[in-house]
């Protein structure tokens, strides 16, 4: 019960400041997750690959999972409530009172600041789950190298020939049973 | 409204969202055209122009762009209840789906070769991630104020909580643009030309996900 209690207020609080959602609240649910001992980097970044072959939003996706992982079903419905509770309290709010609440000059300075904030936790995000997935290493190894390799190509990917990331997942599993096996 | 043709609204916007749903990866701006078809064309709620509004109001709010939008025109629609419907349709779909594919995948973890897979994979979606940041700092930085606030926030990041990031963020946002007021320059706060590319996937969008 605590547990539950523990995954809801926390995706609860991350819910709240999900602004660019997706891919920069992945080091604030890291943080808590490595907090609270639910699983470790590792183990979170295979969560963070299933949630982008999943459809439907990164955040809530990881949030639903780790909630699983955690407390079983039970704990997948008490982080998607966590998560999507804050959502439908800002928007029944700012449907109600502030329908041109992007015309405020105080909402758009806002968002002057928090756009780039946004993208520092993203490249934050990129960091640390390189560092832990020993990607950025000393001795350049055989490992190292093939690793820096699938990261180029799949950016490539993902940039030149603008594939779908759920493709770029997929097929770079396929790459991975080949090498790593 | 009869107490019968309201369940009937609640229905047809939990199904409408419902529907569209499982088929936008990532949520988002994929979702406009479905939404548009559905919400504008077929069953006649909204005009085409509220649903953009509805979508320039979802990226200023926390959350991810396609449950703030459904929620939003649910309960432009329905009030509260139909903003309830309209969130249950579009999250029960992909609830689902991402769980079984976890369940799957925490069934079939310690397999070698799924082992070795996830090696491959997990070097990937740095790249993801990587590709997300590279997107949305074409939107986020639009002078020399914008790119000091990101490179600052990096270091910042290993030592504060990214929640308080996040909000210091936001304060840096409306300090920079008071200061350059009283200054006098003119401040530019977004880019102009920026437009929502209906055909780019998105899974990551700026103000988004």
């Amino acid at each position: 019960m605590m547990e539950l209690w523990e995954l809801f207020s926390t995706f609860f609080i991350i819910g709240f400041v999900s602004f660019g959602g997706g891919y920069a609240m992945i080091p604030v649910i890291e943080s808590e997750v490595s907090q609270h001992g639910w699983m470790t980097t590792q183990e979170f970044t295979d969560i963070i690959a299933i949630s982008g072959m999943s459809p439907g939003p990164v955040t809530a996706n990881s949030a639903i999972l780790v909630g699983y992982s955690t407390a079983g079903l039970a704990g997948a419905i008490s982080s998607a409530l966590g998560i999507l509770l804050p959502a439908i309290i800002f928007v029944t709010v700012i449907a109600t009172f502030f329908s041109k609440l992007n015309h405020y000059p105080v909402v758009q300075s806002m968002f002057y600041g928090l756009r780039p904030i946004v993208t520092s936790l993203i490249i934050f995000a990129a960091i640390s789950l390189a560092l832990s997935n020993h990607m950025i290493a000393v001795n350049f190894s055989w490992h190292t190298i093939s690793l820096l390799l699938v990261f180029g190509l799949s950016l490539f990917a993902l940039m030149k020939l603008r594939w779908h990331p759920a493709y770029v997942i997929i097929l770079s599993g396929l790459v991975g049973v080949v090498l790593y096996s | 409204m009869s107490m019968k043709g309201q369940w009937k609204t609640l229905f047809q916007l939990f199904w409408t969202f419902f529907k569209i749903a499982p088929v936008t990866f990532g949520g988002g701006f994929a979702m406009i055209p479905l939404i548009e078809n559905e919400v504008v064309e077929k069953r006649k709620w909204m005009k085409s122009e509220e649903v953009t509004d509805v979508f320039a109001l979802s990226q200023s709010v926390p959350g991810a762009v396609a449950i703030n939008s459904a929620t939003f025109i649910g309960h432009r629609i329905a009030g509260m209840k139909g903003a309830m419907a309209a969130m249950i349709g579009v999250s029960l779909p992909t609830f689902l789906i991402v769980l079984l594919l976890g369940i799957l995948y925490f069934f079939i973890q310690d397999n070698p070769k799924i082992e070795s897979a996830f090696i491959s994979i997990r070097a990937s979606i740095v790249a993801i991630i990587a590709y997300a940041a590279i997107k949305i700092g074409k939107t986020a930085v639009v002078d020399k104020s914008t790119f000091c606030i990101l490179i600052a926030g990096i270091p910042v990041l290993f030592f504060l909580h990214p929640v308080m990031v996040i909000l210091a963020g936001a304060l840096a946002g409306i300090v920079t643009i008071s200061i350059k007021r009283k200054l006098g320059y003119d401040v530019k706060m977004d880019k102009k030309d920026r437009k929502i590319e209906e055909n780019d996937f998105e899974p990551f969008m700026g103000a988004g996900i």
